[in-house]
This record gives structure tokens, sequence and C-alpha cells, in this order.
């Protein structure tokens, strides 16, 4: 557990002692403040003009703005996760890690909560703006936790993901590259479902969309099957960055 | 301490290391020694847990490798050929980390940070980041991480690389006080080094193991005969035919050391046969003077040379000048020549 957390730390560290950590932080915050901005002020508009609808903050507000966030979360966290393996082959400190005594595993979840750390700092800029929705309407509580937790486990797919194929090279660009456009596969995989000529395909594809299994959340459905989904994902991401930088010993 | 048995290492179709087998002492340092591309590195590498082997077993610290591996890392330092520095850390942030993925308990953390720092002198850098130091310095903050958890086992590749001369004396220095407490193995192509510093010697060319012995019995080993240097004045023409009527001589040659107007010759004899004593006289009775009598020694390079060229007859490929003037090259060239 010492292992996982010092690695963990490291990695952190080297997020924030170069600009990494807060270009991604910055930019996530300055759109996500439009996104919030916008969808604000609309559903301000549509409250003012009610109607005999009610308006309810978590359902048009909140949902909304993350839902939204999630394509930012798609084009960010590849370049979290681009340089944690790639960059310790080119330069040569993976000898250090592989030949410390570390288990795989350690090595693995150490930076898979390194990249996690940032990810949950970006999300704590999101905090921010949901705490000021506090001060002046009455958002349920429990359906906002929920979004968080769906928010978190769909992160660490993406996070898995990323480690999985850093740890196939040691180039980084090469690296974020692949794990942008795989991402990209993940979040579109189930838009073919509807014209799938079996009906099995429609429910592989429907089901295999890492974006939508995080719908459920956001509407405050704690769901044990989105669970269950997201943490076999994760788990099974994680099992093949361990093969992959196992495979890459015997290939030396 | 260590122990070798039958390891291959092959990359595909490539054979890196072939079945070679070789064991280790406590308190024994160990020189390894080949071309570049001989298998050192990879070696090295398995015996760190860094790749398993295709065959063939290691044992490092009493703790079989591929059955306790985290054990034996625990034990072994490691030294790879590039110093893995985090180059965003200062150095001992660096150590610091170090220290912690290699189990040394928080409290004695600092201070043997500390005491690495200064027993490998990078301790006035301690703050500068590991990115803006200088080689010299990266290769001691990397000597110092292999220290930092006091290892019983020591591999080393290549220490000395990139250091100027009075780094290289130092580290050899410290290498050598490391003895004794510990088990080293450090891989060189500069020969000096391994007669310096080594107690035995392993050579390896082409992935396999071509001789195993101290640095004095390997040069001592491959000479087959005795080989005398002496030097005339004045010289008589028919020297070279009066020497080699002595008995026990088997082949007089003019030697290619340059030394003035008197010149040279290299007298060979039977191994084991000191002839000194009829040279002597047979000159001293001619009247001609004896400026110079000695044996000469085949240097460790000579045999390095001989030992990893005896099947393409050209000098090794990539192995770098040696750090002394490589003189007695030349004369071991020709004996060899002579033998055959």
């Amino acid at each position: 557990m010492n292992n996982v957390l010092a690695i963990a730390r490291k990695e952190l560290r080297s997020y924030f002692a170069s600009p990494i950590a807060y270009i991604v932080i910055g930019l996530f915050a300055v759109i996500f403040g439009i996104f919030f901005g916008v969808i604000l002020l609309n559903f301000n508009q549509a409250s003012q003009q009610g109607g005999g609808q009610a308006v309810n903050v978590n359902e048009q507000l909140i949902r909304p703005v993350f839902l939204n966030s999630v394509v930012v979360f798609l084009f960010m966290l590849p370049i979290v996760t681009m340089r944690s393996y790639a960059e310790e082959k080119r330069s040569g400190t993976i000898e250090l890690l592989l030949t410390a005594p570390l288990t795989d595993l350690q090595i693995i979840l150490g930076k898979f909560t390194g990249a996690m750390g940032l990810y949950a700092s970006m999300l704590l800029v999101t905090a921010l703006s949901m705490g000021s929705l506090f001060f002046f309407g009455t958002p349920e509580v429990k359906p906002l936790l929920n979004t968080y937790l769906g928010l978190l486990l769909m992160g660490g797919c993406f996070v898995s993901v990323g480690l999985l194929i850093s740890s196939f090279t040691s180039n980084q660009i090469v690296a974020g590259a692949v794990t942008f456009g795989v991402f990209l596969i993940l979040w579109v995989i189930n838009w073919p479902a509807p014209f799938a000529p079996w009906p099995w395909l429609q429910t592989f594809l429907n089901y295999a969309s890492i974006v939508d299994h995080f719908d459920d959340f956001s509407r405050g459905v704690l769901d044990t099957k989105h669970v269950v989904y997201y943490i076999s994902f994760i788990a099974v991401g994680l099992f093949l960055t361990a093969r992959s930088v196992d495979t890459e010993r015997w290939r030396g | 301490m260590i122990e070798v048995q039958h390891l291959t290492k092959r990359y595909g179709p490539f054979t890196a290391v072939s079945d070679i087998s070789f064991s280790v002492e406590r308190g024994e340092i160990l020189g390894f020694l080949g071309p570049n591309g001989a298998g050192k590195t990879t070696t090295m590498r398995v015996l760190t847990g860094y790749m398993p082997p295709t065959e063939g077993t290691a044992v490092v610290a009493g703790f079989n490798l591929a059955e306790k591996p985290i054990e034996a890392k625990r034990r072994t330092g490691y030294l790879p050929e590039t110093p893995p520095l985090y180059t965003d850390m200062s150095v001992r942030e660096y150590l610091d980390f170090c220290a912690r993925i290699k189990g040394v308990p928080r409290a004695d953390r600092k201070t043997r940070v500390t005491t690495v720092m200064e027993r490998t002198r990078v301790a006035d850098m301690a703050e500068r980041q590991c990115g803006k130091l200088s080689k010299g310095y990266r290769q001691r903050v990397g000597l110092a991480q292999a220290l930092l958890h006091n290892p019983e086992v020591l591999i080393l590749d290549e220490p000395t690389a990139g250091l100027d001369p009075k780094q290289i004396n130092e580290t050899r220095q410290l290498i050598k006080e490391l003895r004794g407490d510990h088990t080293v193995i450090l891989s060189t192509h500069i020969l000096p080094e391994v007669s310096q510093t080594c107690t035995r010697v392993v050579i390896i060319n082409k992935g396999k193991v071509v001789a195993v012995d101290t640095p004095d019995n390997l040069t001592s080993r491959l000479r087959g005969s005795e080989t005398m240097y002496v030097q005339l004045d004045p010289m008589g023409a028919d020297a070279a035919s009066v020497l080699a009527a002595i008995d026990g001589v088997t082949r007089v040659s003019a030697s290619s050391e340059p030394r003035g107007s008197a010149l040279g010759l290299e007298i060979e004899s039977d191994a084991g046969r000191d002839i000194r004593r009829e040279l002597a006289a047979a000159i001293v009775n001619r009247g001609w003077g004896l400026l110079e009598l000695r044996p000469m020694r085949m240097s460790l390079e000579d045999v390095f040379l001989k030992l990893t060229t005896q099947e393409s007859d050209q000098p090794a490929e990539g192995i770098e000048p040696p750090a002394e003037p490589p003189a007695p090259a030349e004369p071991a060239s020709d004996v060899e020549v002579a033998r055959e």
C-alpha cells in the first residue's frame, strides 16, 4: 500500500511540477465555466417564463452541464495518461521501477491513483460551481453525489484505457493520439446500434459505450448494472496493462 | 551470493546471451568485460529482475529470481547504463522517492539520503533538478540511488561512463570501499578499471563466457610463452642469431618499441623457463652493453583482444579506446603472429 502511494505521489508531483496539470485543469475550468454560465442563464430564462411547468435544478441545470463536460474529459484525459508509461520507457526510468522491490500491480495502481488524483482535482473545480447553487436554491444532494460517483467511475475507465495504451509505446504523442481516438470510439460506439442487423449486436453496442452508462448516474439513478460495468471495465484495463508491461519484459 | 546457471536470453531469433554460468562470492568485485553488444547489459538486466531469462536460473542474495523476485530486488542495487533519473525532480526529492519504493524505513529515510549523497559526492547539488545536472553528476546520482537501501548486491552497468578522470578515480575508490560488505558486479570496457578494482573478471563475447579468472591469472595464463625484452648498445650485427642459439630460446625478433639509436629485441622462450641469466651472460661475454632486460607481460588489453577476436581476425569493433595509452598492444600482436 505504501508503495502504491509512493508511486501515486510521484505521479501527481510530476503532473503539478510540469505545466500539464495547470493546462488541463485551467482549460477545463474555462470550458466548464462557459457550459455552466450558458446553461444557468438558459435555466433562469426558462424558470422566469415559468408557465405551468415546474423547473428542477438537478434535471435542467446540473445534468446537462455534466453531460456536456463528459466530452471535455474525453479530450483532456488522453493528455493526462499519455505520458505515464511512454515517458518512463523513453527516459529509462522504467528500469528503476521494474528493478525496485515493487510488484507490477503496485506500479500500475500507483499510476492509476495518480492520474485519478489529477482527474479528481478537475472535478473539484466543478464542485465550486455546484456549491454556489446551494446559496440560491435547493438542489437535491443525493443525485448530485450520484453524479460525482458516476463521473469518478467513468473517468476511471478512461484512465485505465489510457494507461494501457501508454504502456504500448515509448512515444507520448502516439500514445495520446491513439488514446484520444479510442475514447471517441468508446463514446460513439452505440450510435450505429439502432441500425444493427442482429439484436445481439444492438445489445452489445448499447452496452459498450462508456458514456452511455453515465446517463443513469446523472439522472440520480444508482443502478448496480452500471457500477459493475465500470468497475469491471477498469479492472480489465488495469489487468491488460499489467500483461502489456510483463510482455514488454519478455521482449526486452 | 550470485549464482548464474545456463542463462540464455533470446530476443526473437536473436540470441543475446547464450548458456552462460558463473558465480560470485560474497564480498567480491566481479568485472564484466566484453565488447559492445556482447550481452553484458542483458545479463545485468536479468540479474536485477528487469527481464526474465529465456532459459536458465539466476539466484541473487539467496533468492531465485523466478520464484522470489521481490526479495532478491530488495537486496539488489542497480545502476543501469543510463541513470534512471526523473528530470523534473531535485536530487533530494528523487532520492527520497527511491528510498520510498525501495522500502527504506520512514525513520531512516532522511539520514540515508543524506549519507549516500555525501558518499557519492552529490550533496552540493541536492536541490538542483536532475534534468539540469551534468553527465558526471547524473551518473553519481544514479550510483547514489543504487546504494540507497544499503543492498547486499550491487550491479553497476558502466559506472564510470561519462565521468572525468578525477571523478573516475573517486568512483573506483568508492567501489573499492564497498568491497567486503557488498558484492559488486560491474561492467565496463575500460580495461585498467578491471585490473584496478576487480577481484575477478568474466570476459564475455557474442553472448558467451570466454574466460573467468582473476586479472593476474588471466594475463599469465594466456601468455603461452615467456617473452623477454632486451636492449643492447652497440648492436652487434649477429646479435639476433647469437641469442637465438641460447638453449630454450624459441624466437628472436626486433621489437617495435622505438628506443632511439639502440634497438630492442624480443626474445621468446619456452613457458615457465627463466633464461635471464643465460641471456645476460651471453651478452656480457660478447662485450655488448646491456641497457635493459625485462620480462614482457601481456596486458589485460591484449588478453581481451585475444579472447574476443579469436574467430574473426580483425580487432573487435566497438571497443572504446582505453583510458591509458595502449602502448603494449603492439609488441604483443607481434608475439601472437610469431606463435602461429
